[in-house]
């Protein structure tokens, strides 16, 4: 299982990627398209919509049932990945390219984890 | 992310756990009991047992012997089906079902003589079914559940055939869809063979006694590994069913539901005397609401238990839904008023609040082309 170094994690088992100035993009992360299995659907905002930190802000739906994504930031939409949308087996594939959502403006963000942290954290899931 | 499955520790293991655990399965509670729900994933799964051949520990399912010089009275009564003519080594589909015509449980009836049945019903259904039989049975019949004695493996997709052949006897195989052959040595051990199965493909079935499934199923690995055969879970089970069109206790139906309503009528012979739910059947052959089809051609994917409308109006629940790996788009089964169930009707489905375009398709959503 992978872990980038890079990227922040929240408990929720999204990544976290800071991009500059006040933005950050987000997608799942490898534990979590494994539990997952593949992954059929994605269902993301649109632009401009608010993200609140703790709240779904869109869902993905695996052969065996839907599971949603919280976002961990609080913020406004910028950006979705529209690719992803249309090649949802890029998150199994790919889960770390794949990026979800970019979120501008950010104002509060859960508890994330350091790569390192997040390794942990999965192994204590079992 | 949220929602993640628990892993009981309260569920009982199918003789083949350990096979499971060896092979990467990921193992889930379901029906009391630990199954894998996939091994190398669900889509996979899917598509080897449409193109090649797939492996499923069917265990969990209940076996039920009746025995005895009435037990084909007996079934006569309890069951909706006709079983009178039935010659030996036939099996036979049917429905059980209550005094309000609601069903009790779905269950196929293999005939190994006059006297003597076996009835396979769903894992989930057996203490219920058993429970309902032995205050209904009467007079010379024995009944005995032996689910916990027998294991049960399926063999399911177009190589099954060649794949069985390395290790049965011919007159072991089963030539037709829903007939069986007892005492067939399959790789040497001793097994009852039917064909049939849940996934929509030419298939086999063997049930045998728990000590010898995970020599079986290695010997079918085995045989099956030049043939592209993979081991199968829970995940793609309940997808190729339901590509296939069918239909699942507890989701299509259930003891609210009739057989008509469930589009299940070639189960039922109104013809014959009374069994238990046909005075609250007769004249409701043709119900108001029915199983129907929908093709998702919207963005999102149906589950179960969802509304469906039509011209913006409520007209029944989807029963269960999926993406269908093979055909490449999600498909639903609901049960809708007639009224709305035309084939190439437009429908809607609402999806935790979104409302996803859908069509009114026929039954079976897949069908495979016979070789």
């Amino acid at each position: 299982m992978d872990f980038p170094s890079g990227l922040s994690y929240s408990k929720t088992h999204e990544w976290i990627q800071d991009i500059g100035g006040g933005a950050a993009r987000i997608g799942i992360t490898d534990y979590a398209q494994n539990e997952l299995g593949d992954i059929v659907f994605v269902n993301l905002p649109e632009t401009g919509d608010e993200a609140s930190k703790g709240e779904r802000i869109a869902d993905v739906e695996s052969v065996k049932a839907v599971s949603d994504i919280i976002s961990p930031l609080s913020g406004v939409v910028k950006a979705v990945n529209k690719d992803v949308a249309d090649n949802p087996e890029s998150m199994n594939a790919d889960p770390y390219g794949a990026w979800l959502i970019e979120i501008s403006d950010i104002s509060d963000h859960e508890e994330l984890l350091s790569a390192e942290d997040y390794r942990a954290f999965c192994e204590e899931e079992g | 992310m949220s929602g993640q499955a628990s892993t009981g520790e309260n569920e009982k293991r199918t003789p083949l756990y350990g096979s499971h655990v060896s092979l990467g399965g990921r193992m889930v509670p379901f029906a009391g009991y630990l199954l894998p729900v996939q091994y190398s994933g669900v889509i996979a799964e899917h598509m080897a047992v449409r193109a090649r051949a797939g492996l499923f520990d069917v265990s969990h399912m209940g076996e039920v012997l009746l025995t005895g010089k009435d037990a084909l009275a007996n079934l006569q009564m309890l069951l909706s089906n006709d079983f009178r003519g039935m010659p030996d080594g036939r099996v036979r589909y049917s429905l059980m079902c209550n005094e309000s015509g609601g069903v009790v449980d779905d269950l196929v009836v293999y005939r190994y003589g006059d006297e003597k049945y076996l009835l396979v019903v769903n894992a989930a259904n057996r203490g219920k079914d058993v429970a309902w039989i032995r205050e209904r049975l009467s007079g010379s019949v024995t009944m005995e559940d032996i689910s916990d004695d027998i294991a049960q493996i399926a063999l399911q997709g177009p190589a099954s055939d060649a794949i069985l052949r390395k290790l049965a006897p011919a007159s072991g195989i089963p030539e037709k869809y829903y007939t069986f052959v007892d005492d067939v040595a399959v790789g040497g051990i001793k097994c009852l063979v039917s064909q049939t199965g849940y996934t929509g493909e030419k298939g086999y079935e063997f049930y045998l006694s728990n000590a010898d499934a995970p020599l079986l199923w290695e010997k079918l690995l085995d045989a099956g590994a030049d043939f592209g055969l993979v081991p199968a879970g829970l995940g793609a089970r309940d997808t190729l069913r339901l590509e296939a069109g069918m239909p699942l206790y507890g989701h299509e139906m259930d003891d609210g539901v009739t057989p008509f309503e469930a589009d299940l009528a070639f189960g039922v012979k109104m013809g014959k005397d009374g069994f238990i739910g046909k005075a609250a059947l007769t004249g409701h052959e043709n119900p108001q609401r029915k199983r129907a089809g929908l093709k998702i051609t919207g963005k999102g994917i149906a589950r179960g238990n969802e509304t469906v409308y039509v011209d913006g109006e409520a007209v029944g629940r989807t029963t269960s839904g999926t993406h269908c790996p093979f055909l490449g788009y999600p498909v639903a089964m609901a049960l809708i008023d007639q009224s709305g169930a035309q084939t190439g009707t437009a429908a809607e489905v609402d999806v935790r609040g979104r409302r996803i375009a859908a069509e009114v398709v026929p039954i079976p959503f897949y069908k495979r082309v016979k070789r």
